[in-house]
């Protein structure tokens, strides 16, 4: 029993990342509805920022809140710069436009941090969590930190003004331009937020993946197979999902015989694949239907 | 001096000069001209493909005309972006409804105000106390417009499980939250019951009149347009046939042609 609850309490820690970059995921997908293959690199390159900052003497918390704000402005700039000449593209201009953005990045962070692996500080320490064996203070931080984002990402979207504009332009942009939002902005905006978030779960991440360009390859995917879990269309299922992948993830890596490590990435795809074919739309995603 | 006529005398709230719009080679508008007073409901008739809607758009800013001009208080508007038409007090409806239908009613009325605030993300985040006090007369403003448009009861439930003549109300009270001078309703009738209409043309009578709003009605419902509109412009084939009190249009020979064909035809 105490290993079956050491591994849910594991799951929901990793899945608190999953969470994060799910949310980041869908919140470019509610913006310009298409995935952002690059999210990963982008919350990669943030975490170096974070990592040369404290080689430095930034403390931790300081390269913290920096790099969020680094993230934030180089989300809008991104979007300014590569995605708003390519708004009206098609698609496979965008995807193309996607996987030039990843090489770019990864190429980059190797040139610059090289391609070598690098120890990660935690702010939270490794001991255990209130001397339990079953979590370590670390993957308690993480929780803790998901859960602050998440409740203040809600109060922002639930009760701002702006929160309100970038639900509409989200809905229906057209009707949303003649309120009077400008909804150009929005997508930038949400461009800008997606890239601070990943940049917290790669953050939070790097302790226990370590710092390296292709860090975030993995836990791109499970963010992928989270919101598709959860639905493309609601950030609510997106952040569930996470959770819920978390804990399956190291469920079936303990109870299900010759699942290893090696064997937990492929668990991933397979969800993603058995998730668009039996439920297409997600837990809690909206069933498109495009009058014709 | 009737409002009417003290309309008449003052110069044009919005006036529409010699517009032109063309989709490849169908000219969906050609050289349409007229003024809109303050204080009037000016109806917009035609029978379908004249060029009602197409003008409509343009008046949002959803097509450019290819030329002439569209002055609202002297001033062009075809510079603006769509997002900037609000704020000079251009509000409108559309004929399906294009409400945001995942939110609330509360959140669809509230989003309507947008271009009479203002604020940025960073004080927007931190709850500063401007931005408190000015989301407090957001939400007076838009209680206020629940009630006078008879919302209340539904104002948390999500928009697309109402019914559509409760949408409709809902977009017109989105529309009013934006203070606007000038409200486009675009085939508010359409869709609505023999008592419905009925109720709804003493609605828009009523904003006009409370509200000082002035209004820009395209509608095929004929009785609701000739009870309440002060003016009436009848396209046809993307040209002005006929304008003039409903009376007039209503005898205007061309008019009849237009809708039910002559006899040489």
């Amino acid at each position: 029993m105490e290993l079956f609850t050491n591994q849910v309490l594991a799951g929901i820690a990793t899945g608190a990342i999953y969470a994060c970059m799910a949310l980041a995921v869908v919140m470019i997908y509610q913006a310009i509805d298409h995935l952002n293959f690059a999210q990963g690199e982008m919350a990669m390159f943030s975490t170096f920022v974070s990592w040369q900052l404290m080689q430095w003497g930034v403390p931790y918390w300081g390269a913290f809140v920096l790099t969020l704000a680094f993230s934030f402005a180089g989300g809008i700039v991104i979007e300014r710069v590569l995605f708003k000449p390519l708004a009206k593209a098609p698609i496979l201009t965008q995807v193309a436009g996607f996987i030039a953005l990843f090489s770019i990045i990864n190429s980059c962070a190797g040139l610059i941090w090289d391609f070598t692996i690098k120890q990660y500080p935690t702010p939270f320490g490794s001991t255990p969590f209130l001397g339990s064996q079953l979590i370590s203070t670390h993957q308690a931080g993480m929780i803790g930190i998901t859960v602050l984002l998440l409740i203040g990402l809600y109060v922002f979207f639930q009760y701002t003004r702006i929160g309100l504009a970038m639900r509409a332009a989200a809905s229906v942009p057209e009707s949303a331009r003649l309120v009077g939002i400008n909804t150009s902005w929005m997508i930038a905006l949400g461009w800008g937020m997606a890239a601070a978030i990943g940049s917290i779960a790669g953050m939070l991440i790097a302790p226990v993946v370590f710092l390296e360009p292709n860090m975030m390859g993995g836990v791109l995917i499970y963010g992928f197979a989270a919101a598709v879990l959860g639905g493309l269309t609601s950030p609510f299922g997106a952040v569930l999902g996470g959770f819920l992948v978390g804990i399956f993830e190291n469920l079936a890596g303990t109870y299900i015989p010759h699942v290893g490590n090696e064997m937990k990435l492929p668990i991933a795809l397979a969800l993603i694949i058995t998730v668009l074919v039996v439920k297409p739309a997600g837990l809690f995603g909206r069933n498109i239907v495009k009058r014709v | 001096m009737t409002q009417a006529q003290l309309a008449r005398s003052s110069d044009p709230l919005l006036a529409v000069r010699d517009v032109n719009v063309v989709f490849g080679g169908i000219v969906a508008l050609a050289g349409v001209s007229f003024d809109m007073h303050q204080g009037q409901i000016l109806g917009l008739i035609g029978p379908n493909g004249a060029g009602k809607t197409t003008l409509f758009n343009c008046l949002s800013r959803l097509y450019q005309p290819s030329a002439g001009d569209i002055l609202m208080e002297g001033r062009s508007i075809l510079s603006r972006p769509p997002h900037r038409i609000a704020e000079i007090g251009i509000g409108r409806t559309f004929q399906n409804v294009a409400l945001f239908p995942n939110l609330s009613v509360l959140d669809n009325v509230r989003v309507g105000t947008h271009a009479r605030t203002s604020s940025d993300i960073i004080s927007d985040s931190l709850r500063l106390a401007w931005v408190r006090r000015s989301e407090s007369a957001v939400n007076t403003k838009v209680q206020e417009i629940l009630a006078y448009l008879d919302l209340e009861s539904v104002a948390h439930r999500t928009v697309s499980g109402l019914p559509f003549g409760t949408q409709k109300r809902v977009e017109l009270a989105r529309a009013l939250a934006a203070d606007p001078k000038i409200l486009l309703l675009d085939e508010p009738a359409g869709g609505l019951n023999h008592e419905e209409v009925y109720v709804l043309g003493d609605l828009i009578r009523r904003i006009r009149d409370d509200r000082k709003i002035t209004v820009l009605l395209v509608e095929h419902h004929m009785g609701l347009v000739m009870s309440i509109a002060d003016h009436v412009v009848a396209l046809n084939f993307g040209r002005k046939l006929a304008e003039g009190t409903p009376a007039q249009v209503q005898a205007d020979p061309d008019v009849i042609k237009a809708y039910l064909g002559s006899k040489d035809q």
